[in-house]
Formats: C-alpha cells, structure tokens, sequence
C-alpha cells in the first residue's frame, strides 16, 4: 500500500526514467544507426535521424578495412583474462589474511591498499615507462598486464573482505579443531564459500581491466599486433578522415562479446557490489 | 588459531605477494616520480640534478590556469553525477513494472570500453552532421551547425557531459544499494503517521543516505581529477588548451614532448593536489555533519 502510486505519480516516473534512460542509451542507439547509414547519406545536411536505405554492410566490409580487428579484440579479452587472474591471486590470499588474522599494520595495510586507488596510471606513467623499459616489457602484452592488475589489488581486496567478514569464524574453527592445516582451511573451507564473492571481484576486475585499458595500451606498447580494441580502432581510425559507419560498425562488433557475457553475469554483479557496498 | 606466531606468519606468507606487487608497480614509481622531479631527465641517458628549477619554470608558465581549470572541471562533473546518480537511483528504486529491465539498461556506460563509448560521443558532438547539432537545428534553437569540440567554451563542457554519462551508472547503482539497505519500518512508521512521499524522502531516505554520498563523491572526486581517456581522446586538451587538465597537461610534457623530469614535476603536482583535495573535502564534509547533529 506504501508503495502505491497514483496515476500521475506512475506518469512522472515513466517520464523520468525515459529522460533518465535516454541520456544513457542515446550513444549507443545513434552509434548504432550510423553504423547502418552509407557515408554520403552520413554527410549530408540536413541532419536525418532515421537510416533510409541503411544496411548491414558496413559489418562485412570492416573486416577487409580494419584487416586486425578480430585481433583487437582478442588482444582486449586475453588482456582483460590474465590480469583478472593474476589480480585474483594476489587478491584472495591477501583478503582472507586481512580478514581472519589479527597482526600489527593491519590498518595500515587496508588503508594503503585504498590509497592505490587516489593514484591512477597518469601521474605513474613516467617511472612504470621506465621500469618497463629496463625489463625489456614495452610493447608486450605484459606491458598492459601488469600495470593494469596493480590498479585491481586495492578495490578487490576490499570487496572481497567484505564478503569474507560475513562467513562464520566458527566454520574456520571448526575445521582446525578437527586437524585442518590453516593451507588446507583456505583451500576446503574458506574458498568454496567465499565462490560467490570472488566471482564477483573477478567480474569486477574483468570489466576494469576490459573497459579501461586504455593509457596503459596507449603508452607502452606501439605494436599494432598486441593493440587492445579501444586503442588499435583509436590509431587506426585517427590516421585519416573518420569513416564514421565504419568506426560505429567496428565498435559494436568489437563490445558483442562482452556484453553476452555480461548479460549472463549481470544479477552477481550487481547482488555482489551492492551487498558488499553499504554493509551497515 | 588467529595470534600464535605460526598464524602471523602464514598471514604473512598470504599478503606478502599482493603487497610486493603494489610496493613494485605503485609505491615505487612514486618514489622515483618525486626524484625524477628534481632532474632534467629525458630521453639522454644519464639526467642531472636540478633542484626546484622544474617546479619553478611550471608556475612561471600559467601553471594556476590549469589548476583552476581541473578544478572546476571536477567539480562540475562530480557534482552532476551526483545529482543525476540520486535521481536515477530513487527512479530504479520505484516499483512501477519494468524495473529490472530498466536497471539493466542502466550499465552500458560502465562495462563498455570507455574509448569506444567516448568515439560515439566524438560523433555526437560533430558539428555538420552529429545529432546533438542536427537536432538544435531542427528545433530551431540554433540556426548553423554548432561544432562542439572547436570551441574553448562548448568543449570544456562537453568533455564534461561524457564523463557525467561514464560515472552515472557507478553513481546511481551505489545510490540505489544505499536506498535499499534503509530498514523500511523506518518509511511504514512515518507514513501510518500520515507523512507523505517528499516528505519521508526529505527525513528519511535523504539523511540516512548521507553516509553513501560521502562515499561515493569523494570515490567520483579521485577519479574525475585523474580522468584522461575522455579529454584525450575527444579534444587532445584543445582547443587552445581549454580542455587541458593537469593529468592532460602531465601527459602532454612527458609522452609528447620528452620531458620526464618536467612531467615527473607536474605529476607530483598532480598527486598533492588530489591529496590536498580530499583533505579539504573531508574538512567540510565534517564540519557540516558536526552542524547538522547540532541542527
């Protein structure tokens, strides 16, 4: 009854959420009908919102123009794979240590790892150039690897010790009484239950490391075969006039794979970063 | 089981590797910022102290400018997103049907590659033929074609409107959690007492969500100032400089034209700006909750 809306009420909602929900999609849905339109009606004034005599060639003929763009795209998911794995092994151990055990620093250490974050990859960009180049790392892969998993390690090991605070210390307990090696009541106890928060901190971490690769990739590596899908459609479409259908084409056919697996994985995501957000 | 010595060792052995990680690849260049600001490094191989004369040419050079510059640019954004992340949350809160489609739709600016979502803006704001200009044409609220990017005023507040529409999402999820973790006795009591809608929300919702909107803004704050990809990619900083930030700024120095030791300078600049931000956010933000409980 407390939830009950009068019919004006309902309209002003709706009306705000279109107003709301166009300001998100209207990118995606004019992106979406320039990739349809041929260039001539692209450049063409007066402006015309709907495609006439659009069509989906531009999605054919992107592979023979951007002749690397399956690799792109490769290059953005192994990219986005190895540092959520080397993030999440760093991350789990270190968040379960924070979580159950007791030690001098600890603060200090939880607050050090929040403070990775006030320091993004442009102020460090100059040293981790350097550091790279005297490891022989530029113009590799684990040149956006690595960088790119630092930046992981602070949030993930808070989102994950959120979790693990709510799984019962008695379980732990329990186990040791029994004989457990602490080893064997991370990997038996411990890991199959916090599954469900580290599946959200991977999913976390997947999409940071997928949507933000982009200073790293731009500075370390100028390698078009190693280039992720925002950088190597960046260079490539900033060499001459910007094919626009193409570029809009390149793109969506670029984030497809992401975002199917998003649309699997969206209810964790979304149940796991709220829960472990504003836990009173 | 938790405090004996063999536990803080083995708590150890676990954080050892995450911590060496970061102490590698954040703590160290940040350390070897700071001495390379006191050097003419470059691309020659051996640099040479200089002492302050980096940090003195960069205020020599209209360095305040673009203090101020990032400062109100950060702030117009943060302040945005926030106000479009509240009413977006209190929207995808309302039980009208369609609700969890609408949530859905709500994250494509987060999970998409941010370069590609910026390339759609770049379209957007093209001034013969984007929509935004072909649509104030239509209307009849401008009479020729607005090229947005090209000019120093129209620039800078597009540049910001992309990262308004990058945060949203983030912002308005958060939001959306913090208004679903407010026990709903608290809403039943006031309205059985006859309070209405805009009033629960003004004593209710609005101040138990104060806690999340500190969060979140000093979160939004960290991330604007350090914001690159959206400038970079529309604008380079241009036209004239009227988007150029101090990260922009950074970046311009030491990638495009070399100067490690001058751009080293500038990003420590960077970083005790953001720390002294946030110090003096975090002031305010006390001194108005210590007046609001005496309120």
């Amino acid at each position: 009854m407390i939830d009950r809306f009068r019919w004006y009420e309902k309209l002003g909602l709706y009306v705000g959420m279109a107003v709301f929900l166009f300001f998100i999609l209207a990118p995606f849905i004019e992106g979406f009908l320039v990739s349809l339109k041929p260039l001539s009606l692209l450049f063409s004034s007066p402006y015309r919102f709907w495609p006439e005599n659009g069509s989906l060639e531009y999605y054919v003929s992107i592979w023979s123009s951007v002749p690397l763009l399956w690799r792109y795209m490769l290059n953005s998911i192994v990219i986005a794979i190895a540092a959520t794995i080397l993030a999440l092994c760093l991350v789990i151990p270190a968040a379960y240590a924070l979580t159950r055990f007791e030690f001098r620093g600890r603060g200090t250490v939880l607050g050090g790892f929040l403070m990775v974050n006030m320091f993004s990859g442009g102020v460090l960009l100059i040293p981790l150039y350097r550091l790279l180049r005297g490891f022989g790392l530029l113009n590799t892969y684990f040149a956006m690897i690595i960088p790119g998993a630092a930046f992981m390690i602070g949030t993930g090991v808070w989102l994950l010790r959120a979790y693990l605070l709510r799984i019962p210390r008695d379980l732990d307990e329990a186990a040791w009484v029994d004989g457990a090696s602490r080893l064997m009541i991370l990997r038996r106890v411990i890991l199959p239950l916090a599954s469900p928060g580290i599946l959200v901190v991977a999913i976390y971490c997947f999409l940071t490391a997928y949507s933000q690769q982009f200073i790293f990739a731009l500075t370390f590596n100028s390698k078009s075969d190693y280039m992720p899908l925002s950088v190597g459609l960046f260079a490539f479409f900033g060499r001459q006039e910007v094919a626009w259908n193409e570029l809009m084409a390149a793109s969506f056919v670029g984030i497809l794979p992401v975002m199917i697996l998003f649309s699997f994985l969206q209810r964790y995501l979304v149940a796991g970063l709220t829960a472990g957000a504003v836990k009173q | 089981m938790t405090s004996t010595l063999g536990a803080r060792l083995f708590a150890f052995a676990l954080l050892a590797p995450a911590l060496l990680y970061v102490l590698a690849i954040v703590a160290w260049p940040l350390v070897d910022t700071v001495h390379l600001s006191f050097t003419n490094a470059s691309l020659r191989p051996i640099p040479d102290w200089v002492g302050w004369d980096n940090y003195v040419r960069i205020f020599r050079s209209g360095f305040g400018d673009i203090i101020i510059r990032t400062v109100i640019w950060t702030a117009l954004s943060v302040t945005t997103k926030m106000v479009i992340g509240l009413c977006g949350a209190c929207l995808l809160n309302a039980a009208i049907p369609g609700r969890a489609l609408f949530r859905v739709m709500t994250m494509p600016p987060w999970i998409v590659p941010m370069a590609i979502g910026i390339f759609m803006w770049g379209w957007l704001y093209n001034g013969q033929f984007g929509m935004i200009s072909g649509l104030l044409q239509r209307f009849g609220l401008t009479d020729r074609p607005i090229a947005f990017l090209a000019h120093e005023d129209t620039a800078f507040f597009a540049t910001v409107l992309t990262d308004v529409w990058i945060g949203v999402p983030m912002v308005t999820f958060y939001f959306l959690a913090a208004i679903q973790s407010i026990p709903k006795d608290l809403h039943e009591a006031a309205w059985s007492d006859g309070a209405g809608r805009l009033y629960r929300f003004r004593r209710i919702t609005l101040p138990m969500m104060v806690p999340a909107m500190v969060t979140m803004s000093l979160l939004s704050l960290i991330a604007t100032f350090n914001s690159f990809d959206i400038i970079w990619i529309l604008t380079r900083g241009g036209p004239s400089g009227a988007t150029t930030t101090m990260i922009i700024d950074t970046y311009k120095t030491a990638m495009g034209s070399y100067h490690y030791g001058e751009g080293a300078a500038r990003a420590v600049l960077v970083g005790l700006c953001l720390g002294a931000f946030c110090i003096a956010y975090f002031r305010v933000i006390a001194r108005i909750s210590r007046a609001s409980w005496r309120g």
